[in-house]
């Protein structure tokens, strides 16, 4: 938990509370991706205005923020979710490795094989348990044969620390499993692909506390592998499983910084409520 | 809760009980009305029709009589008079009837399909020639109302259709158990005929049939893929706001109007043969395909946003979302709609009579491009007939067709449970 006396700074004069420039460090030491000046519109709203940031190989990065403040709009930038809202318009740069990722060449069907996503609430299809896992491999043909697939799918549901429990009903419906379950047959499923970015929206909200704290554990041992970009409400997972934290305020990214720098002394006064509860 | 909060509240409630009493005996009693209604009307059809399912019959000694039909040593079976052995085996149970007048009215006393009957015997077996065999024939259609009691014996003889003398034929016949009612197969294996004793469903049914299977091949697959266009893929402005309004307008289009277009189209432009099932097909597929594209869309939009989301976010492209995920999902809908679709174009008459669909045809259809009338039609055409005896069939004919219409509403549930899945 950070340092709740870190409050002292509260009063600081020379503290800013104009949104517009971001505050804190948005670059990282070994960026993975580099977003630049990334607006987004929703017809003549305004819903991402001028965000710059980097992330991380291999850091896990958290987005929070008030509803409605659009970090789950600047997550699905990254891999190119908007491109389904029909009113969605994206300007700015964004490069994964070097490609650059809003370029209209750019297949956003081989983009998403690159930077995974999962979704807030639990959505494995109604499938069976093996063709959940299977079925990215399956579209992108990751696997030669039956068994390379079997192989796939087992190391995946392992990583997802699934196999154990599902082992003897792989041809059972995902839909059948608990909502912590679930989640991980879709982390699962996602690293079926074998992706170098995973996006994570808002993934334990809809789970409990315990199914919570597995999926925290396993954020940990994914982020050994994967950049891991997670959007959060719960300023105790940012804490726990995160590098750095993005807070945004109004589509506007308001302070970058390390994690335990946001939350032990934070330099923006709307970051400062944020987190100390005033506005949220 | 004060006391005064609470004597209001108390005061109220009253009146709500009665309000919701009130509602509730709207109701039933609707509903109540609704199902007199179904059930006197079923208790009339059945009624009705139930007795044209039973047919009367005559049991003749008959004489293959190689000299009736066969003259000059071979049968010539276009020209050959079969009637005459029905009608002398007739006369051999009535020798005293003599005189033109009076035979011919005992000779009314048989359908003209007895003749045909005891044809089709002997190109079966050819070794009946010369024998004489008990043989059931069907009786003419007045004898057959009578004895379904639709004629009244005790009326003055000018105003009835049987006679009097026929009257003690039929008397006669009765007591030496020569008169019987049969299962009416010819109903189910013949077409259409002036003689209502010899007019059958098969040709209306074989018409429907064609009709409905040009309807489902067409209709289906066009709905499906345009209701699949216009919500995955169709981007959302005028146009496709304009083309979703026009979808659903045609849907309340009198169904007459699509039979006007299909005469102007299919008949007098594209020149297809009239009363053809293949042009009555194209009509229908006209006609249903709102249904199903407006069935079909409903069924994909109720498929959750996530399961698309889910597929997007792995990499599949849209197309594969559609076939992988919301076409599964969303099959037991449009089949739903598409059966739903397809019973209301099964019920459809006003269409086919403007594309000639209406013509008495005898013979049952052979394929696409034959004459062929439908169901529905059949039974506009025999409710107009004046015969008494074309009235039970009517009512026999809406109950093949109500039969039919609830099978196909019952498919459509069985395959809608069957294929429904839960996430």
């Amino acid at each position: 938990m950070p340092d709740r006396m870190a409050k002292a700074n509260v009063t600081l004069p020379e503290q800013p509370s104009e949104i517009g420039k971001t505050v804190g460090n948005i670059r990282s030491a070994n960026p993975y991706i580099v977003a630049e000046n990334v607006n987004v519109y929703y017809g003549d709203n305004h819903a991402i205005r001028n965000v710059s940031l980097e992330i991380g190989t291999k850091e896990v990065i958290a987005l929070i923020g008030p509803s409605g403040c659009g970090k789950s709009t600047f997550l699905r930038c990254l891999n190119r979710m908007n491109d389904s809202i029909e009113s969605a318009r994206v300007t700015g740069h964004i490069t994964l490795a070097g490609t650059d990722i809003c370029s209209k060449e750019l297949d956003p069907v081989a983009l998403r094989a690159r930077v995974g996503i999962v979704f807030q609430k639990p959505n494995p299809f109604p499938k069976s348990i093996y063709d959940n896992v299977a079925y990215g491999p399956r579209i992108h043909g990751l696997a030669a044969n039956r068994a390379e697939l079997d192989n796939i799918v087992h190391t995946s549901l392992e990583r997802a620390g699934l196999l154990k429990e599902v082992i003897d009903r792989l041809d059972e419906p995902g839909t059948g499993l608990s909502g912590g379950q679930q989640q991980r047959l879709c982390i699962a499923r996602t690293i079926a692909v074998d992706p170098e970015v995973i996006l994570m929206d808002e993934p334990c909200s809809a789970l409990d506390p315990i199914a919570t704290a597995r999926i925290e554990d396993l954020m940990y041992e994914l982020a050994e592998d994967y950049s891991i970009v997670i959007v959060t409400h719960s300023m105790q997972q940012a804490a726990r499983v995160s590098q750095r934290v993005a807070y945004f305020h109004l589509g506007s990214l308001v302070e970058v910084d390390e994690t335990n720098k946001i939350f032990t002394n934070p330099r923006h006064r709307l970051t400062e409520d944020y987190i100390t509860g005033r506005i949220g | 809760m004060s006391e005064s909060t609470r004597k209001k509240v108390s005061a109220g409630l009253a009146r709500r009980r009665r309000k919701e009493r009130v509602f509730r005996m709207t109701g039933l009693l609707a509903t109540t009305v609704g199902i007199v209604f179904l059930v006197v009307f079923f208790v009339d059809l059945i009624g009705k029709g139930s007795s044209a399912f039973r047919q009367t019959f005559v049991n003749l000694e008959v004489n293959f009589d190689a000299a009736i039909v066969a003259p000059d040593g071979s049968v010539d079976l276009q020209y050959a008079d079969f009637d005459a052995l029905a009608r002398n085996a007739l006369r051999g149970l009535f020798p005293e009837v003599s005189g033109r007048g009076p035979l011919r009215e005992l000779n009314q006393l048989l359908s003209v399909g007895a003749g045909y009957q005891l044809r089709d015997m002997l190109v079966e077996n050819p070794d009946l020639l010369g024998m004489t065999q008990s043989v059931w024939l069907p009786a003419s259609s007045n004898v057959d109302m009578l004895q379904k009691g639709n004629i009244d014996a005790s009326i003055d003889a000018s105003l009835r259709t049987i006679s009097d003398a026929q009257l003690a034929w039929i008397d006669a016949l009765q007591r030496t158990g020569r008169l019987e009612l049969h299962w009416n197969r010819a109903f189910f294996t013949n077409g259409d005929s002036r003689e209502p004793e010899l007019a059958g469903i098969r040709g209306a049914l074989v018409g429907s049939f064609y009709m409905l299977l040009v309807t489902l091949v067409l209709a289906l697959p066009i709905g499906v893929a345009a209701a699949i266009y216009l919500e995955e893929f169709a981007p959302r402005n005028r146009w496709s706001d304009l083309i979703e309004v026009n979808i659903n307008n045609l849907a309340a289009v009198p169904s007459i109007v699509f039979g006007l277009l299909g005469l102007a189209v299919f008949i007098n432009w594209a020149a297809l043969p009239r009363s053809a099932p293949l042009v009555g097909g194209l009509v229908l597929s006209l006609l249903t395909l709102p249904v199903i594209i407006i069935a079909s869309r409903a069924a994909i939009k109720a498929v959750p946003p996530s399961i698309r989301n889910a597929a997007l976010g792995l990499g599949a492209s849209r197309m594969q979302v559609v076939f992988h995920h919301v076409m599964p999902l969303s099959l037991p809908g449009m089949l739903t709609g598409a059966i739903i679709g397809m019973s209301r174009a099964l019920g459809e008459s006003a269409p086919l009579l403007m594309i000639g669909m209406v013509a008495f045809i005898v013979d049952v259809p052979a394929g696409l491009s034959d004459p062929a009338t439908a169901l529905p039609v059949q039974i506009y055409l025999w409710a107009d007939s004046p015969e008494r005896a074309f009235a039970e069939r009517t009512s026999a004919a809406i109950m093949v067709l109500l039969g039919f219409l609830m099978l196909m509403n019952l498919v459509a549930v069985v395959l809608r449970k069957r294929m429904e899945q839960k996430w």
